[in-house]
């Protein structure tokens, strides 16, 4: 299975890896150069310079055979124009969107993008631990 | 009429300022603190300070209402998209006109449907195109939505289709004669027609027929 990350940041990078481990081909797209060094000393898989936004680079880094693609760079708007040029320039079938602005998420995820939002889960995660925290002591 | 117009840089600011004059009622979205600063002193409460692709600024500005035009006017293209794409299709707002900063990246607009756009670059080489004699096929406008467009060919003497009648050209499927210029006078372009040396003659065609067109008229 092929994937193709656009943004190495904390998240791409980790994605990255962890797919690379489980025995994915991957390769990962980044504006700045420095980036690479996220993943490791011996990143196995390919890593391209340049702006996820450009068509040329996108093919140049193999979109046209992968099965997934990930937008996962700092910009929610650069994520869902890359997520939706890979849905409909593309067609492929397997796009995962960072969006950090709930807003943005919801929006896009009732167009048909499959949007992730880290700020959503957060506060959900936040939310569940406070009531955890103030019930548990009144149970004990 | 109510325009919101997001991007308060040069040409935000200027579009709005202009709307402004003819009488409309506008508002200005601009998310830098210093340039919003500036902005605030000309436009007053015309100006608010967010960014143009969050929910909650666009609907402060009043994209609920909604505007009879959003102008998506950012030095960002992806932001400019993704504004142009809430208020169309979250805001139902009629007409959306937004800004291409990298030509590049007009395709994504088309892909995404997103028109009309307007791209300063495209427009300065169409104009470089039709200034520089050497562009032998220029094109003049791109009619994207009947997906057809309309060039200029300049015949010269070494031109094989000089002094021949269109009716014996043989044009490709898709393309047409509009008109020929000569000595600063046109006529409509009939099968009749004979083109001659010097002539500027305007075809419709559909996009990728250039080459064809060319080696008919140019052969090059």
């Amino acid at each position: 299975m092929k994937a193709l990350i656009i943004g190495c940041g904390r998240v791409g990078s980790s994605i990255a890896l962890q797919l690379q481990r489980e025995g994915w081909e991957v390769t990962v797209v980044d504006e700045n150069e420095d980036a690479l060094s996220r993943l490791g000393e011996h990143w196995p898989g390919s890593f391209l310079v340049g702006h996820g936004m450009d068509v040329d680079l996108l093919r140049e880094a193999g979109i046209e055979e992968a099965d997934a693609v990930v937008a996962a760079t700092d910009g929610d708007n650069t994520n869902v124009v890359i997520g939706q040029v890979a849905q409909k320039r593309f067609d492929i079938r397997c796009v995962v969107v960072r969006v950090l602005d709930p807003g943005r998420a919801d929006f896009y995820a009732a167009r048909g993008l499959q949007t992730v939002c880290p700020t959503k889960t957060a506060i959900d995660t936040l939310t569940e631990a406070i009531r955890s925290c103030v019930i548990s002591p009144a149970v004990a | 009429m109510y325009a919101v117009v997001a991007g308060g840089g040069k040409v935000g600011a200027n579009v709005a300022r202009s709307l402004l004059r003819l009488g409309h009622e506008v508002t200005l979205i601009e998310q830098q603190r210093d340039r919003f600063d500036r902005l605030e002193e000309e436009f007053e409460h015309q100006v608010q300070r967010g960014d143009a692709t969050e929910l909650n600024v666009l609907e402060r500005a009043g994209l609920a209402r909604p505007p009879d035009l959003v102008l998506a006017l950012t030095g960002d293209d992806e932001d400019n998209l993704v504004i142009a794409q809430i208020a169309k299709e979250k805001y139902a707002v009629r007409k959306v006109i937004a800004r291409v900063n990298d030509p590049r990246n007009q395709a994504h607009f088309d892909l995404l449907g997103i028109a009309p756009t307007v791209c300063a670059t495209s427009s300065i080489m169409a104009l470089v195109e039709h200034e520089v004699p050497e562009h032998e096929l220029i094109h003049l406008l791109e009619l994207r939505q009947e997906n057809l467009e309309i060039v200029e060919v300049q015949i010269d003497r070494d031109s094989p289709s000089a002094g021949k009648r269109i009716e014996s050209l043989d044009l490709p499927d898709g393309a047409r004669l509009i008109s020929v210029m000569r000595a600063g006078h046109a006529e409509i372009a009939v099968g009749a027609t004979q083109l001659e040396a010097g002539d500027q003659v305007l075809a419709i065609l559909e996009p990728g027929k250039e080459d064809e067109l060319r080696r008919v008229l140019l052969r090059r």
